[in-house]
């Protein structure tokens, strides 16, 4: 039943009064970095009467200017109490400490078989090389194939081209690309990541047997053994991300594929987080280190093999300790000590303390 | 078939409907942030330049290209992080988004944390494939809430948002305690004045006089007949507004 005007306006006037100074407090909340207990609820309890107020205009004034206006402030405020906490000290060492390694642990055997096919891959290339020598002009340009046919490796050039810094910076960004590349293409299927990860191999074998070929291939593994471990790691791993991200939509666990594909997305967030952090390591290798001739092979093999290790501590969980590991049959005790802490916790704050049972 | 609105629950249980931005808003504020961050990299090329000149002038020889370089990274480091940076900062909003009139927001209606916006722009990557956002824009027109591929995954919409809604509303609860018009008078003043620059000049002018003529009693249509358009724009916002403002 339509509401007379004068109805409208009289509840509109009644409570206009109300609604500024609901609005100066949402504002005030929306514009807030943080909040204090009270300042919080008090938020809420803004938001609450303006949402009843909101269903009421809604049947008094349907599509009024003020019913727009409210629903606007009501939107507004509603993503204002809804929002992440910012990023922390202790939320990075939880992300650094815990979700990374988590995250890891879920794509540690899609990464085995990815760095399966890495391995198959580069297999393939040296194979296809070997046998039809011509294909070398597939994986390589004109340049690095004149060089190495008049026994010069490219790798050793590249510092007579950008200062180190510069270098690393290109090759750092390049990485991150071919990486983060492997993972989002894992969105078709998970077919992308394991494309990239086949060409990959492809290329690696091709430019071995190639390199073997002219006696250069000693070099060439000489020159990626201190970054090439954990490179090739952390991209067996992102396509390995990529790969359960395509298995998600694939094989949903969720009602729907999206809501599958955006929760496994959100768990392997973190690892993204991880390769490109690795990455940057490995740059800085790759920049200062790998290209220098006057390296010695035991030192690249140790600097490679320690870089490694420390990734693999990282990734399982092992590098950053904890100051009580949670395991699996310590859960239980675990929660209940947390209970019991966040109880004594209100305790000090002066309210009554929750009760454990 | 797009929907015209995201629907989420409230926290008190009254829905609260929020209006998804097109492919037009999202290219508009897209194009807005790229000029912008064009601008900015190639603002600080040109500062590393002029750097690199005064120091060749007052050493009297050519300096090395380390403040080119430098310059050079960080160019690049803002033209390429731009989007996950500004984004993160202003929790969903970019300058361009804000000059479009809209936001990111998460499918509930919330604040998109540090992780969404970060995975939103990942997939950027392939969003823009082959060129110029094809894979982005046909995802657009072809989604139920006009999402890229990013979106999709992030699980965050682009929505419409005024200005500053909140400020908006209290602006209005003042207009109302002000103003003896009733609530049709005031709807109408309010839809003339939010259609004005899209209206043509003659066509809004005879709508303002026939509104003033009869909600104004200081209105004299034959005296004020030929009042131009932003005196009557201003007199439709003082009636707006009340008495004393």
């Amino acid at each position: 039943m339509p509401v007379p005007d004068t109805e409208a306006t009289a509840w509109i006037r009644a409570r206009a009064p109300q609604w500024q100074s609901l609005a100066a407090a949402a504002a005030t909340a929306s514009q807030r970095p943080r909040a204090t207990v009270d300042e919080a609820l008090s938020t809420l309890g803004t938001y609450r009467v303006m949402t009843q107020h909101l269903a009421s205009a809604r049947e008094l004034l349907p599509g009024s200017f003020l019913t727009v206006a409210l629903e606007n402030a009501c939107a507004s405020l509603h993503a204002a109490i809804n929002r992440a906490p910012r990023l922390t000290g202790a939320r990075w060492l939880t992300l650094l400490r815990d979700d990374i390694p988590m995250a890891a642990a879920s794509v540690r055997v899609l990464a085995l078989w990815i760095a399966a096919l890495l391995v198959a891959s580069a297999f393939a290339g040296w194979w296809l090389i070997s046998t039809y020598p011509e294909l070398v002009t597939l994986i390589a340009n004109p340049r690095m194939i004149d060089g190495v046919e008049r026994g010069h490796l490219w790798t050793y050039q590249v510092l007579d081209i950008a200062p180190p810094a510069v270098l690393s910076a290109q090759i750092f960004s390049n990485n991150v690309v071919v990486t983060l590349g492997a993972f989002c293409m894992g969105l078709l299927f998970g077919l992308g990541a394991l494309y990239m990860i086949s060409l990959n191999g492809l290329m690696l074998g091709g430019l071995l047997a190639f390199t073997h070929q002219h006696g250069l291939a000693l070099g060439l593994v000489k020159f990626t053994l201190a970054h090439g471990p954990v490179e090739l790691s952390v991209m067996c791993l992102a396509a390995a991300a990529g790969t359960a991200l395509g298995e998600a939509v694939i094989r949903p666990v969720l009602a729907s594929r999206v809501q599958s594909l955006r929760r496994r997305a959100a768990e392997l967030g973190p690892l993204l987080l991880a390769c490109a952090l690795l990455l940057l390591g490995s740059g800085l290798i790759e920049g200062f280190l790998s290209p220098r001739a006057t390296v010695s092979i035991p030192v690249r093999l140790g600097v490679g093999l320690g870089y490694w290790t420390l990734m693999l501590l990282w990734l399982s969980g092992r590098l950053i300790p904890r100051a009580h590991r949670v395991t699996p049959a310590a859960h239980t005790s675990t929660l209940d000590s947390r209970e019991a802490s966040v109880g004594r916790g209100a305790g000090r704050g002066g309210g009554p303390a929750a009760s454990v049972p | 078939m797009a929907e015209e609105e995201l629907i989420v629950k409230g926290l008190t249980g009254v829905d609260i409907s929020l209006r998804i931005a097109g492919p037009g808003t999202r290219s508009y504020a897209f194009v807005t942030d790229w000029l912008l961050r064009t601008l900015l990299a190639l603002g600080l090329l040109l500062a590393g330049a002029l750097l690199r000149l005064v120091l060749a002038l007052r050493t009297h020889r050519a300096p090395g290209n380390g403040v080119m370089i430098a310059a050079g990274i960080v160019a690049i480091a803002i033209y390429v992080l731009y989007h996950p940076v500004v984004e993160v900062a202003m929790r969903g909003r970019t300058p361009g988004l804000r000059k479009a009139g809209a936001r990111i927001v998460t499918v509930e209606g919330a604040t998109p944390g540090t992780g969404a916006l970060l995975i939103r722009n990942l997939f950027r990557l392939i969003d823009s494939l082959p060129v110029c956002y094809m894979v982005g824009l046909a995802c657009c027109l072809f989604t139920k809430q006009r999402v890229r591929l990013g979106d999709m995954v992030a699980g965050t919409v682009l929505v419409v948002e005024e200005s500053d809604p909140v400020r908006s509303l209290g602006r209005l609860s003042a207009q109302m305690q002000r103003s003896a018009l009733s609530l049709e008078a005031l709807q109408l003043i309010h839809d003339l004045l939010e259609r004005w620059p899209s209206l043509e000049d003659a066509g809004r002018r005879q709508l303002a006089r026939a509104l003033l003529a009869k909600l104004d009693p200081g209105f004299d249509p034959r005296r004020d007949d030929a009042a131009n358009g932003p005196a009557l724009k201003a007199r439709l916002e003082a009636l707006l507004a009340g008495p004393g403002h």
